[in-house]
């Protein structure tokens, strides 16, 4: 299987006035066609803006893409026009966001917001465009559709605006399904029903996925391969099993053992000491090394390579360093 | 019952809505219907449920934020609603409201030092020469540093603001502790850092919580008796362990069958509900569960199922039990 989706050494930098904030510095990874690849951080660590990136809505002036490739199916993204990234997004890459209320248009029904990619996009008729999207509202598992077409956004929950964002996304076909947060919004009850869609819709079509998300449940659940990001870099990433069931960063353990699981009880959660560093502040060092309970002195002065230490994973940490730690 | 701290009888809270010209009372939200339970001296009670149970709803009007429309709340034996307009503001510092989002609940102009310490001096409780103190020994027991008694509260993370928002319920020494939702906002790493600091709390200080949270990994770690809410009522309330071993009613096994597990691959017998939550103003008739509930049967949609202990103080609302 190939890549669909390439991203080779990222950089995505904001302009502020304290300074420069380097949001995400040096990402880089693949999905391939079919797999569901799960961006799980912390609030700031920059996986939003990885997904904002690929779909070209980091805004200027303030940020910028500053470095790297984004080859989406053998075409470098990063110099398209407006224009053209404009065809892709929506045909070929479609986004859905936490907030489903935000994305929609408040004075336009859902019928009308849902017919507008087909016409844009594949070129319907109108009419063709509306019985498509009735048909797409009975596959997201919404009954009534006829009539759900013709509300607007405010007379919907927000488990039902979620399913109309999964069905503009899904409308076109996309071969890439960049979801950031979908079901953090939503109760539980709910989300295991926007989990099971997706899932359902990625078998029937496969569609790849790249998840963005906090929760590491969702990542159990949904995710091929993982990556975890921290303060803008990929720390640790590698097949979901494998990384569960053997973390190699000490974050990554941290963020394991620091989660309450159901029928799984302590007396007291491990907890990572600390806060995420400022953005500002960072020099070179591993970013995680005033929180890590293993710290060496080469973590507070030089930054750790990503690097292979099975066939399955990657770390960036100096304890899987051979020559640091026996040398 | 002897120790018992707060006893909450058939507590109702209506909300009218109003519509029309002349803003009529045209329905009402049944955000709270007849709920009962109690909470002793020294345990947590974790109260969850979906958007719009009435949780949080629960959590004001046994304090008495918002007024009840019927009902009995007993907090150290007293009727909180009989008491006039004086005795209940000098009960307020023995029960603590403490909320998801503090920095919204901390005026960004006044000192975090002083945020503290102004109820203190509010309810007299302490000379003005001894704020200092006490709100120093409060900042040291919720993990912050003495220098930060002087700082403002956008200087500050989202855990720190939140032991701030502990911090300043503490410090009045409260017998219970309402918290609605203070994790929910948080990051995995600092949430387990604040869970913590609760219970720490909890062992030397003798508290008593009220916690309120949609997170039932939260509520299994922290709680000692739980009461799952849907649509306003109170649908099962057992111990920890009775609930998580042996829940009864199916909103319960559906809610317990949805969290996501950190096990990949995992196979569970899940129970996926179809359909959304029901307005709480027009709620279904019967068991306000029936229109989601795979096993209803004809009863259920007529009969409302009665809240009663099917043994060992497990209390449950369905008709197949």
């Amino acid at each position: 299987m190939g890549d669909l989706l390439a991203i080779e050494n990222l950089k995505t930098y904001f302009d502020t006035e304290e300074g420069t904030v380097k949001a995400v510095d040096g990402v880089s990874l693949r999905v391939k066609q079919g797999q569901t690849v799960c961006i799980v951080g912390e609030s700031g660590c920059g996986k939003s803006i990885t997904a904002m990136s690929v779909m070209g809505l980091v805004e200027g002036p303030a940020g910028k893409v500053v470095g790297g490739r984004i080859e989406f199916d053998g075409q470098d993204l990063l110099p398209l026009s407006r224009h053209e990234l404009r065809t892709i997004r929506g045909n070929d890459i479609a986004m859905i966001f936490q907030e489903p209320m935000s994305s929609l248009n408040p004075v336009l029904t859902i019928g009308e917001q849902m017919t507008e990619p087909l016409i844009e996009h594949l070129k319907m008729s109108r009419k063709a465009a509306r019985a498509r999207a009735i048909e797409l509202i009975g596959q997201v598992g919404i009954s009534r559709a006829e009539q759900i077409a013709d509300s607007y956004p405010h007379e919907l929950s927000g488990g039902m605006l979620q399913r109309i964002m999964i069905a503009i996304a899904i409308s076109c076909g996309p071969k890439l399904l960049i979801a950031d947060e979908p079901t953090t919004a939503l109760d539980v009850t709910i989300q295991a029903q926007i989990l099971d869609l997706l899932r359902q819709f990625k078998a029937e079509s496969n569609m790849s996925i790249l998840l963005i998300t906090h929760d590491l449940g969702v990542v159990a659940e949904m995710a091929d391969y993982v990556i975890v990001m921290y303060a803008g870099k990929v720390v640790e990433e590698g097949e979901v099993v494998e990384l569960f069931a053997n973390p190699k960063h000490p974050y990554t353990q941290g963020l394991l053992k620091s989660k309450p699981v159901i029928n799984q009880r302590q007396n007291e959660l491990y907890s990572i000491p600390g806060q995420v560093p400022n953005p500002l502040e960072l020099t070179e060092s591993c970013y995680f090394h005033d929180r890590c309970a293993h710290c060496m002195d080469i973590c507070r002065t030089r930054e750790p390579r990503l690097k292979n230490v099975t066939d399955e994973s990657k770390v960036a940490c100096w304890l899987y360093e051979e020559a640091v730690v026996h040398g | 019952m002897a120790d018992a701290l707060l006893e909450v009888n058939h507590l109702k809270k209506y909300f009218p809505i109003k519509a029309g010209l002349l803003n009529r009372t045209v329905g009402h939200v049944k955000a709270v219907d007849d709920i009962s339970f109690v909470i002793r001296r020294g345990e947590t009670f974790g109260l969850v449920g979906e958007s719009g149970s009435g949780k949080s709803t629960v959590g004001r009007t046994v304090i008495r934020i918002t007024e009840k429309t019927d009902g009995e709340v007993k907090f150290r034996g007293v009727d909180l609603y009989g008491l006039p307009a004086e005795d209940l503001r000098k009960m307020r510092p023995k029960m603590q409201l403490i909320f998801q989002d503090p920095y919204s609940s901390l005026n960004p102009r006044i000192r975090v030092g002083d945020a503290i310490g102004e109820a203190l001096l509010d309810h007299g409780l302490v000379s003005k020469a001894e704020v200092r103190d006490r709100v120093l020994d409060v900042l040291a027991s919720c993990g912050l540093s003495s220098y930060h008694i002087d700082r403002f509260p956008h200087e500050f993370s989202g855990g720190q603001r939140q032991r701030i928002g502990i911090a300043r319920a503490l410090v009045l020494n409260p017998d219970l502790i309402i918290a609605d939702e203070p994790v929910s906002a948080l990051d995995v790493s600092i949430q387990a850092q604040i869970i913590n600091l609760f219970r720490k709390l909890q062992e030397t200080r003798g508290l008593t919580y009220l916690f309120i949270s949609h997170d039932l990994s939260v509520v299994e770690h922290l709680c000692s008796r739980i009461g799952v809410m849907y649509l306003g009522s109170m649908v099962e309330t057992a111990s920890r362990d009775e609930l998580f071993r042996n829940p009864l009613h199916p909103y319960t096994k559906a809610l317990l069958s949805a969290v996501p597990v950190p096990i990949p691959k995992l196979k569970r017998d899940r129970i996926v509900l179809t359909g959304d939550i029901p307005s709480p103003s027009n709620p279904p008739s019967g068991c306000k569960f029936h229109t989601r509930c795979p096993f209803a049967m004809e009863q259920c949609k007529q009969q409302v199922p009665e809240f009663r202990d099917v043994g060992g103080n497990h209390y449950v609302a369905c008709h197949l039990v």
